[in-house]
């Protein structure tokens, strides 16, 4: 894990990653299977559906000192359950206010719809998101949250 | 935020999966790292995991080490989640006590930097050790499986499963779009590399379906709706109006006689175009079930109202019925089968093959029908003018295949289609027959001897893309004839060779509607757009949806042969599903707990499949459980942390973030 950042340009952020299990998580695994390179940069907690993901699991993500948080999802239409995705592309729209307020970049928090099949997809977005939060640099969230507690 | 109770007790297990992880992943230094968390008993690295001496390594350490949580790093869960539950519960341990890490498919395989990776999985790791902790104990949920199948599409593969599960005694509705069973094979006249007769394998598999007890068959018909799960599918299936009576028609055909149009007018599908028929038609004489269907887009009675109705009269059975209107039929089956075939390229797409522009060039498929006894010139191959026989003919491979222009893919079947129709064509005419390709494959049992016999029977082969189909004369003998310009690759330069006729090889694309119908019952599509199995390897006719197979050329280009063995692998595994009798569902089902629950109601609008009830008596809401599929959508929406959901529970969520981040 890094501690001390100097250069950004080495630095890698580390990005929590909530996939859905039956879009982006298989298009993470094929990914995988087609040896597709992308940044060390992303953690990916699988949960069956992206309308799981509570706003709160977000905030605890940036409280606990992840640069950056992304969501993916099945497209517009192909839910696994139906509309799953619709809840959270709503909740979405609030959260990315919400922590734009809290002082959280809005290049830190990230939604995209990645199918099953879109493993070049699923590359693309973790390098691009990566390359923009290293120009932001490490989130101080945790810090804050951590002088507030104090 | 590890949880403290005292009692539990974790083993970690590592896997190198060869050099797969072992290469990029300092898998010892993940296991050393791993053995100082908290919790954690055991931490071991092994070479195969998954293998019986790594399975019996976890076994053995959780009798020996009281271990009450797992945590194996390995590939992805979709993988082996089931093999690590399994070698749990076979120690004795609740499988859900186990949480598998993907260090492979999510790290190994797509990082480089070894240093990077192996934070990656030790942050990884970390999370999952501390999310085990708080998990529960829970059981599968059994339910019983519905016999009976569905298989969608009756083309060769279609056939094939339908027969050997009603073969089994098991009852399987057939459900076909078009008029007749019998797909694409149906309209090949002989089939590589054996040049048997396809009609004569074809047609009596056809008449078997139709009279087998097991199996109904529904042509004309199309699903429309697919509710339910693995085991407990509600399937709607729409009956187009046929605008007879299909109980009463015997195929007499007097009705077509009787038509009012005394010769065929219109676009005739099953010989693509090559023919006419009527308002009133059969698509072809061994058509399953042998039933007359009006076109209601052509016939006058349904474009004027003021047709005297003598096919109708012609009927002494009674079976016309111009008031039909769709019908739509709800079964319940507990597995389905996808059969719905491929589309074939349509090379107006490829505009320098002069396809459309030339009435010369034709398709393979229309060759097909030239070629078929039973085809509209009865097997004699004519030109566009229906009377000259073609002196020279031009085959061109990978039309619509392995194309940065239009398919990226090859197509499998066209080299070796590609050298039938050489064969038939030479047989026919007796003309100069010339192939240009790309490249000759001919993998499969026989197909490279075949090959070997086409070089030997005087057809000439050019290995060279052809860049252009022309009627633009150069010399004398090249008017009147169609030119193809292509670079001849083996002598390094370009040639001309005027032909009378070009035979474009096109490719396999996805079904047109493979994309709804990959909706409709909820499936995905690779990137190309054939429908994607679970596994390329170990799973080739599974899906992600559990129940729903895949079989035949919707899942890839494919020939007989490869579509009739995934047709018997599928029907494999649907009985393997229905003699087992019951399936066992995942547990992560939500449930409110009563005393949280404020009645807000604001859970009952998430849910898609109106599993959550509101106790007005009570103020508060219910899930039921055996509607609820667990997406965990109102989890996430409860302002009162009421909603539990097993697997996915909110404690288990955040206790995996916090194992993330913090170290």
């Amino acid at each position: 894990m890094q501690s001390t950042v100097n250069n950004n340009e080495n630095w890698t952020p580390r990005i929590v990653a909530f996939f859905c299990n039956w879009c982006t998580y298989t298009a993470s695994d094929l990914a995988g299977v087609s040896r597709l390179r992308y940044a060390p940069s992303t953690r990916v907690i699988r949960v069956m559906c992206s309308g799981r993901i509570d706003p709160e699991f977000i905030m605890e993500s940036f409280a606990k000192g992840a640069d950056g948080v992304l969501i993916g999802g099945c497209h517009p239409g192909d839910c696994h359950y139906s509309e799953g995705n619709y809840k959270c592309l709503r909740r979405f729209t609030l959260m990315q206010k919400y922590a734009e307020q809290m002082g959280i970049e809005k290049d830190r928090l990230r939604l995209e719809w990645i199918s099953a099949s879109e493993g070049k997809k699923l590359q693309e977005v973790v390098n691009d998101m990566t390359d923009h939060i290293r120009k932001l640099g490490p989130s101080k969230i945790k810090e804050v949250v951590e002088t507030i507690v104090k | 935020m590890s949880k403290q109770k005292e009692d539990i007790r974790i083993g970690f297990y590592i896997c190198h999966c060869g050099h797969n992880i072992g290469s990029v992943v300092d898998v010892p230094g993940v296991a050393e790292y791993v053995s100082k968390l908290p919790n954690v008993v055991v931490s071991k690295d092994y070479k195969y995991m998954c293998s019986d001496p790594g399975q019996e390594m976890i076994q053995k350490d959780i009798k020996e080490h009281k271990l009450n949580r797992i945590v194996v790093a390995s590939c992805s869960p979709l993988l082996h989640e089931s093999t690590f539950r399994g070698a749990t519960a076979k120690a004795g341990l609740n499988q859900f006590f186990m949480q598998m890490v993907n260090i492979r498919e999510n790290t190994s395989w797509v990082h480089e930097d070894k240093e990077q990776a192996t934070i990656k999985a030790k942050d990884l790791a970390r999370a999952a050790v501390h999310r085990v902790a708080f998990h529960k104990a829970l059981e599968k949920k059994v339910v019983p499986v519905n016999p009976d199948v569905l298989i969608v599409g009756g083309g060769i593969a279609g056939i094939s499963a339908s027969l050997t599960l009603a073969n089994a005694g098991k009852k399987v509705y057939l459900i076909e779009r078009d008029a007749t069973i019998g797909g694409y094979m149906a309209k090949f006249d002989k089939t590589f590399p054996t040049l048997d007769c396809a009609a004569c394998i074809l047609t009596p598999k056809m008449s078997s379906v139709l009279k087998h007890p097991n199996i109904t068959l529904w042509t004309w018909s199309e699903v429309s709706n697919v509710d339910g799960f693995v085991g407990n599918y509600k399937v709607t299936v729409t009956k187009k109006p046929r605008y007879i009576k299909e109980e009463l028609c015997v195929g007499c055909l007097a009705c077509i006689d009787a038509c009012i149009y005394k010769q065929g007018k219109f676009y005739d599908e099953f010989n693509f175009g090559l023919a006419k028929r009527k308002p009133v038609y059969i698509p072809f004489p061994q058509a399953t079930p042998q039933v007359v269907v009006v076109d209601d887009k052509t016939c006058l009675h349904f474009k004027t109202g003021k047709c005297q109705q003598s096919c109708a009269k012609a009927c002494d059975r009674n079976a016309f019925d111009f008031d039909q209107k769709p019908e739509n039929v709800e079964i319940n089956v507990g597995s389905i089968i996808l059969t719905t075939g491929f589309e074939p390229h349509n090379p107006v797409k490829s505009p320098n093959y002069g396809y459309g522009k030339y009435p010369n060039v034709f398709t393979s498929l229309e060759v097909e029908r030239l070629v078929n006894a039973s085809g509209p010139t009865e097997g004699h191959v004519l030109l566009r003018d229906g009377v000259t026989k073609p002196k020279s003919i031009g085959i061109i491979h990978c039309v619509g295949s392995r194309d940065e222009k239009t398919n990226k893919w090859c197509s499998r079947v066209c080299c070796m289609y590609s050298l039938k129709l050489a064969h038939l064509l030479k047989e026919h005419t007796d003309a100069d027959v010339y192939n240009f390709y790309i490249d000759m494959r001919t993998p499969g049992k026989g197909y490279e001897e075949f090959y070997d016999k086409l070089l030997n029977e005087g057809v000439q082969f050019i290995r060279g893309r052809v860049s252009e189909v022309t009627d633009w004369a150069t010399t004398d003998s090249e008017k009147g004839k169609l030119v193809i310009r292509a670079e001849d690759t083996l002598i390094g330069i370009v040639r001309r060779i005027p032909v009378d006729m070009v035979v474009l090889s096109v490719g396999l694309e996805p079904a047109k509607d493979a994309q709804e119908v990959r909706k409709m019952f909820s499936i995905s599509c690779s990137s190309e757009g054939f429908f994607l199995e679970r596994h390329p390897k170990l799973a080739p006719v599974s899906t992600f949806t559990d129940g729903v197979f895949i079989a035949g050329a919707c899942q890839g280009p494919k020939d007989i042969p490869d579509s009739v063995a995934q047709a018997g692998a599928a029907a494999a595994e649907v009985l393997a599903l229905i003699d087992a009798g019951h399936v066992e569902l995942e547990p992560n089902t939500a449930s409110i707990v009563e005393e949280k629950c404020c009645g807000c109601q604001v859970c009952i609008n998430m849910c898609p499949y109106t599993a959550i009830s509101f106790n007005v008596e009570k103020g508060k809401s219910f899930i039921n459980e055996a509607l609820c599929k667990g997406c965990g959508t109102c989890v996430a929406a409860c302002g009162s942390n009421a909603i539990f959901q097993n697997l996915f529970d909110d404690e288990e969520i955040l206790s995996e973030i916090d194992g993330l981040l913090v170290e």
